[in-house]
């Protein structure tokens, strides 16, 4: 009994589950983005795993990658949250089910 | 990874990376949320060093645990008479099956497939290369990096500005 690339597969499937669904049905705004968080780990897990085990010329282009990813959603991050005080202090509110403005 | 340190380890950092994740997808209050959302980075902080990738761990450490949750915090404080629940919408029902069914198919596949796995010795450093790779083959990406982030720092104050233009305050 060992630990192989495909256990770490399945933890990141799991995460990327609970990640789209939370940025399916959560309410909250904040709640949407940590969804959306946990899916980017989802991913960045599984880039690290494969760089970790899978034959490469270059095994470290995973992390390089995953170094990137941080840097985007930090950025992202910043500006989700400059998005949802912008929607408060509009609407008074950050509830998913009353951002309706668009819908006809 | 064949000895047992590492393997007890792998277990104990998943069950509390996706016990956690599923912590936030279920407790009610979100300040809650967001604390086991920080032992849900914590633990894949761990799994990354589970796997030698130390440099992307610090960095995971510093930038996850440390500033994004930090930022989110602020997003909840920054909305007082915002619900504090972690309620879901109408399309609870959907999104449970979608979300099982792309995780299901994910795993699925990770499990079928044929990954060419190489045997491999943990690396020995990472952060040396890494640093290599981003300021030489990697270096139109690493500038494009440090744009976007510029850009999107300048767009996050200009979105939140109050109104009127700051020469007036004076």
């Amino acid at each position: 009994m060992s630990v192989e690339l495909e256990h770490y597969l399945v933890v990141g499937a799991l995460l990327f589950g609970i990640g789209i669904y939370m940025a399916l049905a959560k309410r909250n705004f904040v709640g949407v983005l940590m969804g959306i968080e946990l899916m980017f780990n989802a991913v960045s897990l599984t880039f690290v795993a494969f760089s970790r085990f899978v034959d490469s010329a270059e095994p470290l282009s995973g992390h390089v990658f995953v170094v990137f990813v941080i840097t985007v959603a930090a950025a992202e991050a910043a500006v989700a949250l400059a998005l949802a005080v912008l929607v408060y202090r509009n609407r008074g509110t950050i509830d998913m089910d009353r951002m309706n403005l668009l819908k006809w | 990874m064949e000895d047992t340190g590492s393997i007890v380890a792998f277990w104990l950092l998943a069950a509390l990376t996706v016990g956690a994740a599923l912590g936030v997808a279920a407790v009610r209050d979100l300040i809650r949320a967001v604390v086991l959302l920080i032992t849900s980075f914590l633990g894949v902080a761990g799994l990354y060093i589970t796997l030698s990738a130390d440099f992307v761990a610090v960095a995971q450490v510093l930038i996850y645990a440390g500033a994004i949750s930090v930022l989110i915090l602020f997003a909840i404080m920054l909305t007082p008479r915002a619900g504090r629940d972690n309620a879901e919408t109408f399309l609870q029902a959907p999104g449970l099956l979608l979300a099982g069914l792309v995780a299901f198919t994910i795993a699925f596949v990770s499990l079928e497939a044929d990954w060419s796995v190489v045997e491999r010795e943990g690396f020995e450093e990472t952060a040396s290369v890494i640093g290599e790779a981003l300021l030489s083959k990697y270096v139109l990406p690493f500038e494009m990096a440090s744009v976007l982030l510029l850009v999107s720092m300048l767009g996050a104050i200009v979105l939140v500005r109050p109104e009127g233009t700051p020469e007036e305050e004076e």
